[in-house]
């Protein structure tokens, strides 16, 4: 069993610079943020290692941090640019009993994260619903596609804060 | 009014009209589709089941469209249910009827604002003839909106074309 101070530390010595920094003084439970695109690699090494056997994704979940540059036109309709998606996951050992949360942040503007699906199964639709409600893509998913929004949504991603809902779809007025 | 009180002549004749006894039939058998979409049809199902016995209604579930003449819409209508619901009403033989179940499918319930899926309403897609309010509404309320549609049902003509 470990605490999250001593896998950041395996973690950093394994990987270096991809691992950017360790939040501890939080609310919620410590976090690791990592670097996106070498997500896939870290997770791989926390789910097979010996002293670690990440074996289960206990939640997967896109966040909108709103922390870019908020401007409102004069139909008050909000608009962020630039700032950061994040995704968060919730690992758990099951043989081992320790617990770890991990953060990952990419440009709002073309938000990519390499996937896990192939590391832990669940992870697939997790994925889908993160990319189609936040618009995160997940680099290397097997079938990224809308996975609750009709497949041929074009309003964009309705849980992103600047998000605007359409007058009409497919010829049914939307708002109330 | 129905079609046993019209007087009886002699043992085994009953004297109506015919319009009387076709809407009598009608409205004795409306054949439900098998068609849940939210909480409200747990309440449905509830109506079905041997408390409160839709069946002493001739209401039965029938698994394909063709062979119903009515649909309750019993819960959330979401905008990607919405095309789907279209395509199984018209996919109903005529007469056919559509009983609106619980606020979300009678005007989008507690979805109306910040509901971006949602469609605000059933009637936006297809006709509906009877709204049975309620979130959900209970099985007595249910069965009440059956017997409301059976009345639109018996004052309905064979000639005239029904609105």
């Amino acid at each position: 069993m470990k605490n999250t101070e001593e896998i950041f530390n395996l973690l950093k010595e394994k990987f270096g610079e991809a691992i950017i920094e360790l939040k501890a003084d939080q609310p919620v439970e410590a976090f690791i943020t990592v670097n996106p695109l070498e997500l896939d690699k870290i997770c791989k090494y926390l789910a097979e290692t010996d002293e670690l056997k990440f074996d289960s994704l206990m939640n997967l979940s896109g966040v909108d941090e709103a922390n870019g540059e908020s401007t409102k036109d004069e139909e008050g309709n909000l608009t962020i640019t630039g700032g950061t998606l994040s995704v968060f996951y919730h690992l758990e050992s099951t043989s081992l009993k320790h617990k770890l949360t991990l953060k990952v942040s990419a440009p709002r503007e073309n938000a990519e994260v390499t996937s896990v699906s192939e590391i832990w199964k669940c992870a697939d639709w997790h994925e889908r619903e993160a990319y189609d409600l936040i618009g995160i893509k997940f680099l290397n998913h097997p079938d990224l596609r809308r996975i609750l929004m009709p497949y041929d949504w074009e309003a964009g991603h309705p849980l992103q804060k600047d998000y605007r809902n359409p007058e009409y779809y497919q010829g049914m007025k939307v708002p109330y | 009014m129905g079609l046993l009180d019209k007087q009886f002549n002699d043992e085994n004749i009953v004297i109506t009209k015919v319009g009387d006894l076709l809407n009598w039939a009608r409205l004795s058998s409306l054949w439900q589709m098998s068609f849940g979409l939210a909480c409200c049809a747990i309440e449905m199902m509830a109506t079905s089941a041997s408390h409160y016995d839709f069946d002493r209604f001739g209401v039965i579930p029938r698994p394909s469209p063709r062979q119903c003449d009515a649909i309750i819409i019993s819960g959330t209508v979401t905008l990607k249910m919405a095309i789907r619901i279209k395509r199984l009403y018209e996919q109903m033989p005529d007469p056919k009827y559509v009983i609106s179940m619980g606020s979300c499918s009678n005007c989008g319930g507690p979805y109306w604002e910040h509901g971006y899926h949602v469609l605000k309403g059933v009637d936006r897609v297809i006709p509906v003839d009877v709204y049975v309010p309620g979130c959900p509404p209970r099985p007595e309320a249910l069965l009440e909106g059956l017997l409301k549609l059976q009345e639109k049902i018996r004052n309905e003509s064979l000639v005239k074309k029904s609105a």
